[in-house]
Order: structure tokens, then sequence, then C-alpha cells
């Protein structure tokens, strides 16, 4: 057996007093072989960030390491003194890290802080410094090198500033790359691109790789060797393919069968009068404008037309810029259109004035994308839920008769009534968003990405939710994401879009089995682990 | 909340320390029936040097102590309602601006923007030199200096609670704009609110005091900073004329800091634990 | 944007914004109680009737209200600020007689404040939690609940009447005849108390602030980076979190100026430093509306000034300005 890069025994760190519980990391033992790459997968809270924290010495303060070893090319690394510690940091052990827009420094151009890291371990000399700096934006693919190496961060895209990450972390060829949750700030292709790159860069150095990440998705796409965290303790651990397709453990497999997987729902039959009528919209964003500054213009909403039938779900499928948001808030009038029609129940929305507007707002609701600013923290829950129908003259006594109503049918308990939003959490918040959106009796629902922010068994809670009202309650609904495995989960029919254009629209089987357009196809291609479910779908 | 904010040592001093000056300052008519102007002694008595007398006489031979004590309802007096005027003024000015954006926002701003070049203390003077120095044109003063930081604060707050959904859920309840206003985004805005506020007093009895300081007091009310002003030209001999005004106004001051610090951090206890960190 | 044109657009509004002020004081001029010819002449020419009939004819004030508006800012917009019958001379004279030693006094404690206050705003910063922090954000608390001249008060007692170290009134030993370096010298020694006490509040300020700034700055993700490659903490410090930490700093400074000029009349007042801020002192007592006007009206296009400097500098240092993005 090869003698692995990194041995962690029985690591444990501790949480400061007064959090839920004692140990962010309780017991963890694993290894990564030189060359392999081990994912560890898990919800928020699980410890697997603070795992990688421990490893880099970068614990928040009031976290510390209370128990264990980390042994990594001859020492423990977790009982170095703080400058050896530091000479390791960059040289040895690099790191990437979640957010590309945050992690660089605003101030400084990306050759200076890829150069920084040859100048913190006293190698090369300063024009070899640039030169290095040069070949490594080379290698990480950016265009360019000579315009980059000159950029400053706020010139770069978000994929292209993780590349510039990962050339830093890549510098003086480190033996292992921690990666936390490199590509989950980002739209699948451009993640998809990443995770090539990192395998790419893996291939050509032989470096181990931890790579952080709550998405089984990218596991099937990278990983050698899995473990899966739960509560801070380790509840499976083995190969990739044994782990996807054997979980022993019953969180794992929760957990696997909570991903909406590339297995299709049954077609259901859809009727044909409309909820949702979009014609021909438009809506084009200028900034700038003033006395010396060029106007822009970005279209976020190009010509597009689509409807929505009685009780059929529709998902809005687009990466971010796509303008999916946009056509969203239009249709619940958050956001007037410049021309087009939106057509709710027959009446044009986007050409009512205010006063008519707010007397015809109930007809369209929406459940909003972030459970923790969707709810307003001073308003206690009826409140939030009765608000509209006593605003359209329902008697208050009924109104929040519907509500508790309404919130039992969320899966909340009457109770909940009387409490106030920071009493529950991002699963119960949605739940909470959902019964204001239903309080109003509408035609039509929005979910704006309504489970994105949410953990993957969370999510599937919702989504089992939206189902089961989506049946009961003969609802419409208009599904914006920018995940196509969820939209598969819930619509009847996908509609793609592109940078403010509709790129192609149909049934949820003719999307994902027979796509027309180009990008549809390079959408579902990009998606994580989309070769892993074909096969787990053709075995099924 | 609350038990964040009484933990803090520094803030309770605060509190300890205001309490103590506004009990000085109601009970002073109880303590000093004669009042602050009446002639008690001789001149230039040093403190401690007569019975009775424990801060000594000023110039004219009146109580020192008994002046701090009417000086000390002045400056309290000032204080509040000068930051309440400027509430008024700066909470819907900036609301508006913040809420309804666009050229109402502009106009506000370029209001507000006129108003924050100007060397408010500068600007103060002129309107007191003006209008003759009476309380309450010391208060209106202060004031019309104070109020834009308050419409800025209010105006940033506003903006980046709007954008919060909770405020789209509201309009599609079919909410009216003022009202959502009124009912979701302003209640959100209120800690910040409440910290300035104990700040602005602070500063507010600064204020009053150097006004006073250069003559341009209430001639009928005694004050701290006409009692440092009056004393000036007789530094050299009798210090204690201008000492204990000055230490009166530190402590008031510094407890109204201390105060607000405190409220910050137990209002924004995300915040404060960064400042720890 | 160029800088160029930033510039420009920015002593537009500059220009405005005195034009404003312009407008405002004629306002107050008129809202002062009285018979406006009387404000104008001030405490000293009360009794003159002729002067009085020349002055209502000189500022029409016997014409309509717009032709008074427009004589007033006309003649403030040729730099005519009017003229003090108290002092016998154009205001304009007065306030440029005095301006140097302002200009001297302010930016010196701006200099000392900024450079002190950021210095230890940063060392406080370094040591957070420590017992030197908490000794240094007590001591800032302090200067900042301390009344500007009242600590002038007491350093004019301690420096100069008790320890006699420095001279505690004035701007130079008068009828000494110092010339030169000597001269220079001599103000220096004058300069010292002055400029320390007015910069004490802000150096406070500044340093409260940094310290803030960089506590801030220190939880971004990107120091977070620079600790992953390898970086020690004073590099950290001093490459990443400093430069980020003062931006918000320097826009704070801008916004102080006014303030800055604001206390400079209560220290000047307490040093008798023949500034600007003392000549605004003796014609409060003067009621001299004239010369009191032209003060705040140059007082605030100092102000405009220092801004429209912050402004370039910020634009120096964050390259995300201007730049199309």
């Amino acid at each position: 057996m090869k003698k692995p890069a990194l041995s962690i025994e029985n690591l444990s760190i501790g949480l400061p007093q007064g959090a839920d519980r004692d140990f962010a990391v309780e017991n963890l033992s694993f290894a990564i072989e030189k060359g392999e790459i081990l994912c560890v997968v898990g919800e928020s809270g699980s410890g697997k960030s603070m795992t990688a924290n421990a490893l880099m010495g970068l614990l928040p303060p009031g976290v510390d390491v209370r128990g264990g070893k980390a042994r990594f090319e001859g020492q423990d690394v977790l009982a170095l003194p703080e400058t050896d510690k530091q000479a390791m940091r960059g040289e040895r052990i690099a790191m990437i890290f979640q957010e590309p827009m945050t992690a660089l420094n605003p101030l400084m151009r990306i050759g200076d802080q890829i150069a920084e890291v040859f100048a913190a371990h006293n190698r090369l000399t300063t024009p070899e410094r640039r030169n290095r700096a040069l070949e490594l934006i080379r290698e990480v693919g950016l265009p360019d090198p000579e315009k980059i190496i000159r950029a400053y961060p706020f010139q770069l895209s978000g994929g292209q500033r993780q590349r510039a990450m990962i050339a830093m972390a890549l510098a003086l060829e480190p033996k292992l790359l921690i990666a936390d949750e490199p590509t989950t700030a980002l739209d699948v292709t451009t993640q998809a691109q990443i995770l090539k790159l990192i395998l790419n860069l893996r291939e050509k150095h032989g470096m181990a790789v931890m790579f952080i990440t709550h998405d089984f998705g990218v596991v099937a796409e990278i990983a050698d060797q899995v473990i899966v965290m739960q509560e801070g303790k380790m509840v499976e651990r083995g190969p990739a393919q044994q782990v996807l397709v054997t979980p022993e453990h019953p969180y794992t497999q929760r957990l696997l069968d909570a991903i909406p997987t590339g297995k299709l729902p049954q077609a259901r039959p859809l009727g044909t009068v409309p909820a949702l009528e979009i014609k021909s919209l438009r809506k084009t964003y200028r900034t700038g404008g003033g006395l010396f500054k060029p106007v822009r213009e970005v279209h976020a909403i190009d010509n597009v037309s689509l409807s929505v039938a009685r009780g059929e779900v529709l998902g809005l499928v687009g990466e971010s810029g796509s303008g999916k948001s946009t056509l969203g808030r239009t249709a619940v009038r958050l956001v007037t259109p410049d021309s087009g029609q939106v057509l709710v129940g027959g009446v044009d929305i986007a050409a009512l004035s205010e006063e008519e507007l707010r007397k015809e707002r109930h007809k369209v609701q929406m459940v909003f994308q972030d459970p923790y600013a969707s709810l307003n923290p001073r308003q206690k829950i009826i409140s939030a839920i009765t608000g509209g129908p006593i605003t359209r003259g329902v008697p208050r006594a009924k109104a929040e008769e519907r509500a508790r109503e309404l919130l039992e049918v969320v899966g909340l308990g009457a109770d909940a009534a009387t409490r106030y939003p920071h009493e529950f959490s991002g699963g119960q918040r949605q739940r909470i968003g959902i019964a204001r959106a239903l309080a109003m009796d509408p035609e039509l629902i929005v979910a704006d990405e309504a489970v994105s922010a949410l953990d993957v068994s969370i999510q599937a809670q919702v989504l089992d939710l939206l189902r089961d009202l989506r049946s009961r309650l003969d609802l419409s609904i208009l599904f914006i994401t920018h995940d196509l495995r969820v939209a598969a989960q819930l619509c009847d029919r996908i509609a793609v879009m592109q940078k403010g254009k509709l790129v192609e629209i149909g049934t949820v089987h003719e999307i994902f089995q027979s796509p027309k357009q180009a990008y549809t196809r390079q959408l579902l291609a990009a998606v994580p682990g989309a070769d892993w479910q074909r096969e787990e779908a053709a075995t099924a | 909340m609350w038990k964040r904010f009484r933990s803090n040592i520094g803030a309770m001093v605060g509190v300890a320390i205001l309490l103590a000056v506004i009990l000085i300052a109601v009970c002073a008519p109880l303590i000093y029936p004669h009042g602050p102007w009446q002639m008690v002694q001789r001149p230039f008595l040093p403190p401690m040097s007569v019975d009775g007398l424990p801060l000594g006489t000023d110039t004219l031979g009146r109580n020192v102590a008994a002046q701090l004590a009417y000086g000390a309802q002045v400056s309290l007096l000032v204080g509040l309602v000068s930051t309440i005027v400027a509430l008024l003024i700066g909470v819907p000015l900036g609301a508006v601006a913040g809420f309804y954006g666009n050229w109402v926002d502009e106009g506000a701003m370029r209001f507000t923007e006129f108003f924050q070049t100007i060397p408010n203390f500068a600007l103060a003077i002129v309107l007191v030199a003006i209008f003759e120095p009476t309380l309450a044109s010391i208060t209106l003063a202060i004031a019309i200096v104070s109020w834009p930081p308050v419409a800025r604060l209010v105006r940033a707050e506003v903006m980046s609670v709007r954008k919060r959904e909770f405020v789209d859920a509201a309009t599609l309840a079919g909410l009216s704009r003022p009202k959502i206003l009124i009912t979701q985004v302003l209640p959100n805005t209120v800690s910040p609110i409440i910290v300035m506020a104990s700040l602005m007093v602070a500063t507010a009895i600064l204020l009053e005091s150097s006004l006073s300081f250069l003559g341009l007091g209430d001639p009928n009310a005694m004050s701290w900073g006409y009692m440092i002003g009056a004393a000036r030209t007789v530094i050299r001999t009798s210090w204690w004329l201008s000492f204990f005004p000055g230490i009166a106004i530190v402590l008031t001051v510094l407890a109204l800091n201390l105060i607000g610090e405190g409220l910050n951090d137990a209002l924004n206890p995300h915040l404060s634990r960064k400042g720890r960190a | 944007m160029s800088i160029l044109t930033a510039i420009l657009g920015r002593l537009a509004k500059a220009a405005l914004t005195l034009l404003a002020i312009a407008v405002l004081n004629f306002f107050l001029l008129h809202a002062a109680p009285g018979d406006p010819a009387v404000v104008l002449a001030g405490e000293a020419g009360a009794a003159d009737e002729q002067m009085i009939e020349q002055l209502r004819e000189r500022f029409g004030l016997d014409q309509p209200f717009y032709v008074q508006l427009g004589k007033y800012v006309g003649g403030i917009v040729q730099l005519d600020l009017g003229y003090s019958f108290r002092q016998d001379a154009p205001v304009s004279q007065l306030i440029l007689d005095r301006l140097p030693a302002t200009l001297l006094l302010t930016l010196t404690a701006f200099g000392i404040s900024l450079v002190c206050g950021i210095a230890l705003g940063v060392a406080s910063a370094a040591r957070v939690g420590k017992a030197s922090d908490s000794a240094l954000t007590t001591l800032a608390l302090l200067f900042y609940a301390t009344p500007l001249y009242w600590l002038a008060l007491m350093a004019v007692l301690v420096f100069s009447v008790w320890l006699g170290w420095l001279p505690g009134f004035g701007y130079e030993t008068v009828g000494a005849g110092y010339t030169g370096i000597t001269r220079a010298l001599d103000i220096l020694q004058h300069l010292i108390l002055p400029a320390l006490t007015l910069g004490l509040f802000f150096m406070a300020v500044y340093m409260r602030m940094t310290r803030a700034s960089m506590l801030e700055v220190s939880q971004l993700d990107f120091v977070k980076t620079a600790k992953a490659k390898g970086l020690s903490g004073p590099a950290i410090r001093r490459r990443h979190i400093l430069r980020n930490a003062i931006l918000p700093v320097v826009t704070l400074a801008g916004l102080q100026a006014g303030q800055l000029v604001g206390g400079a009349v209560l220290t000047e007042t307490v040093f008798a430093w023949p500034g600007i801020g003392r000549l605004m002192f003796e014609s409060l007592a003067a009621r001299d509306y004239n010369t009191i006007l032209g003060v705040f009206l140059v007082s605030a296009a100092m102000v405009i000034l220092f801004n429209i400097v912050t402004d370039i500098v910020y634009r120096i240092v964050d390259p995300r300005i201007g730049a199309t993005a």
C-alpha cells in the first residue's frame, strides 16, 4: 500500500460555549493518497469546512483543535508552531475558497496577487515571479495573460477569478490542494469547466486534492474517494462508485435519495386554459448615462412569449444573467416591462395603473429565494400571512382562521402563527412563504429559486410539499431555477433562457431526451454527475 | 438584547453617570433654591475653602456648585430637544429619499449634501448670532446642523431593507407604498437610529457648550460652556472656575458615548462580535 | 471617466454650492431682526444716519427683493464680501490677512491627527482584546468626549502657566523682530499647543474609525486567502488589510473637514491665534454680520476644496472608481 499524502487520526474540533453543539468535528479519521481526489460531503453545519480550516491553521477565533493528529510529510501539522504552519501554507498545502467574488483583494492586480505567493516564501526574483505568474495564468486557461496580470479582480468574471485563485494555489506546486466548495457559487457551465481544470491539474502535478462539497453530482464528476459527514461525525467512507451506488449508512441513502436525479417523473396530462400568458415581452436595463458616462444596455428580456396552463408547472431554467428572474418579477409586476403583455386570467397586468394593479395583485403571488430575507423579522407569522387578505377586505377573523389552516397545509401546525420568523429554520420559512402566497388564492404562483438556498434534504422536503400542493390544489406554478435536476422533479414543461432570449421550450421529456438547441445540450452536459445519473437511469 | 446591554460594563458606567447628572439637574431647584445667579460669598473662593461651597465661587461670588447643577438642566434639555428635532427632519427625509429613489432621492440628497458641506459649527454660530441667542434658537441651530447624518443613515438603511424580499411580498399583498414604508421598512431601521440618536445627544451637548463658550449662550440660562467662557480670562489665577464645568461636560458626553456604544453592541450583535474578534 | 473630467464636474458642483451659500447668506442677513441696513452696518455704524442711507443705496435696499439678491450675490461672485464698518476695512481683505494663520493651524492639526490617528488605530487593531488596545480605545473615547476649547484651556494652564514650557498665546513673539529661521522656529513654538489640542479630537475620531475599519476588513474573505498563501501577519496587515481599511477613513476625513474649521474657531479663540476663526469670534461681540458671514463663506469654500482633494485621493487609491465596469 502507498504511503498516504495526508492522514488524519481522531481529529476533534471544539466549538465555543453557547454553540448548538460542543464539537464541530468529532473523532474524524481518514487518509488521502498522493494524486487522489477525496470528496468530503455534507450539508451545512456538518463540519466539513472546519476540518479544512483546521488543517490550514485558519480556524476562526473560539474554535480550536481539541485532539487528534494530521500527519503530512512526516509531521503533525496540527501541532506545528505558528511560524511553521505559515511556511507550510501556500507552499505545501494550498487552499481555494467558495466565493471567488470576495476571495481576491479588490485593490491589488491579479499578477501581484499571484507573485505574492512567491514573495511570501522568498522564492525567485521579481522578474522571475512575473514570468511564473504569466505561466500560471496560461496554465489555468485564462485568456490574454498579459492583460490579466494587470487586471483588478472587479474586471474578471466569477469563473475567471476562481481560475486566478487556482493559479495562486498552484504557484509553489503544493502536495495537497484543499478546495472548499470551489464551484458552488458558479454557473453550471463554468462549474463544469473548473471541475475539468482541477482534474487536469491533478493529472499533471500529481497532487492530492481534498474537495469539499455538498453536491453528490460534483462528487460523481470528480471523486476517487468519498467521506460523508453529518453533524461533525463521519458516517460513511469508501471509493466514489461504492458510496454513490451502494450507500450503506441511512444518512447517505437519504442524501442520495434527496438528490433530484435524472429519473424523469411520469408526464401528466395538461390542461389548455392558460393561467399566465406572456406575449412579446421586452425589458431593457440602462445603466450609466450620466454627463460623462456612456450608456450601457442590457436586454434582460428580449421578445419572450410563453404560457403556463392552469394546473401546470412550467420550469424556467437559465444561468445567472439569463433574465429568468426578471421574467418572474415581470410576471408579478414587481418589474414593469418596456413592451409586451402579461395576461393573468385574461387581464394584462403589465398595463394596469398603480391603483388598479393593487386590486389585481392577489392573482399572482411569489415564493422568494432567500428564506431569511423574505419574512419581516419584526412581524409575527400570522400578520405576514393575513396582511394581503385583510388589505383585500377579508374580515380579520376569517383571514386568521384561513392562515392557521394554511399553516397546517404546509406542514407547520397552526401554533406557528403567533411566533416570529427567527424561531424557524430555513426550510420552515420557505413553507411559511408558500402559505403566504396561497392565502391570496392566486391564479399563479411564481417560485423564484425557492429551494436553491436550502440543503438537499430540506430541498427535497419542500419539493415534496410543492408536488403535493400541485395535485391537491391544482396549482399553476412558474418555477424559476438554475438547476435542471430540480426542474425535472417538479415541472411538466421546461423553458430554457439565455441572455434574455427564450432558447427552447418543451416537455421535460423533450428537453432531457431530445433537446433541439445546442445551448440546452450544453446545459445538460454541464450538470454535474450527468453521466453517473444516466448510467443509474439505465440500470434502474 | 437587554441582557447583552446590561453585561456591558462601559454602558452600565455610562448609565450610572447619566442618571446622576439627570438627578442633579432635576434636584437643582431643591438643593439651590436661590438659583445659579445669586451672589453668596466673596468672589474667587477656591474649592473647599469655605463650608457649604465645595467648588468655591466665581468672579462675581456666585456658587460654582449651584451653577453646575443648573447647567446640567440646560445641557440635557438642549441635547435632548435638538436631537429630537434633528430626527424629525432627518428620518422622514432620509426615509422618503431611500424608499422612493429616483428624482426624489436625487433632490433630497443634494439638499442633504449641501448642508453637510457647510461647516456645521460655523453655521450654528451664524444662525445663533443672527437670530439672537435664546434656548430656542440654540436648540434649533444645533438641530439644523445635526440632521444630515441622520438623513444619510436612514436613507442607507431604508435602501438596504427595501431590497429585501419581504418588501416585495408586501407589495404583492397589495399594500400601498406609504404603508409599506411605515409598517414594513421603517421598523427595521430603528436600532441604528437609536444608536445614532444617543451619540447625537452627546454631540449636541458639546455644540451647545461650545456656543455658550463663545458668548452665544442664552443670557438667562446658566450653562457649562458659559461658565468656562466667563472664566477663560482668569485661568491663571482661578483655574477651578474652568476646570469643574469642563469635567462635568466630559463626564456627561462620555456617559452618552458609552451608552451609545453599548446600545450598538447590543442591537447589532453581529457587528460588535466582529469588533471584538 | 478620466480624473480630469471628474475634477471638472466636482468644481462645477462646488461653484454651485458656494453660490447657494451666498444666497443663504443674503437671506440670513434679511432674517436678522431689525433694519437690514442697520444690520449691515453692525454696531459701529448704528448711530450714523448718513452712512445708513449710503448703505441703503449701495445695496439697493429700497429696490425689489430680487434686485437686492442679485446685487449681493453678484458682489460675492466678484469676491466682494462687503465692508466691515467695525474694522473699517473690506471683509475680503480682513479674511485674506488672517487666512494663512488658519491654514497653517488646520493643516498641521489635520496632518498630525490623520497620521497619528491611523497609526494608533492600526496598532490598536493589531492588539485587539489586549490591555494596550483597551487603554488606547479608552483614551480615544475620552478625547472624543472632551470639549476642544476646554482641552485648549487646560493645555495653556499646564504647559504654559504652570510648567512654562510653551507659549500659550498668539502667533509669534510680539516685538521680538525675529526673521528667517528664528521666526519660523518661534511660530512653530507657538503652533505646537493649538495644533495639538485641535488635532487630538480628530486623532481620536480617525483612530476609532481606522481600528473599526481594520477589524472589519480583517474578517473579509481575501484576508483568509492571504493567510492561505502563507503570508505573515504583519505582511497581511500591511499589504491587504491596511489599504482596504483606509479608504473609508479617507472619506470620513473629507467629511470631517468642516468640523476641523469649526474647531479652529474655538482653538483660535483660546490661543488668540490670528486666524479667521478668531476674526469670527471678535466679530460676534461686535455684531459685525458682514464679517461673520464672510468667514462663514470662506470656511465653506475651504471645506469644499478639501473635499475635492480627498475625492481625487480616493480615485487614485481605488481602481474600481472611474473604471467603466
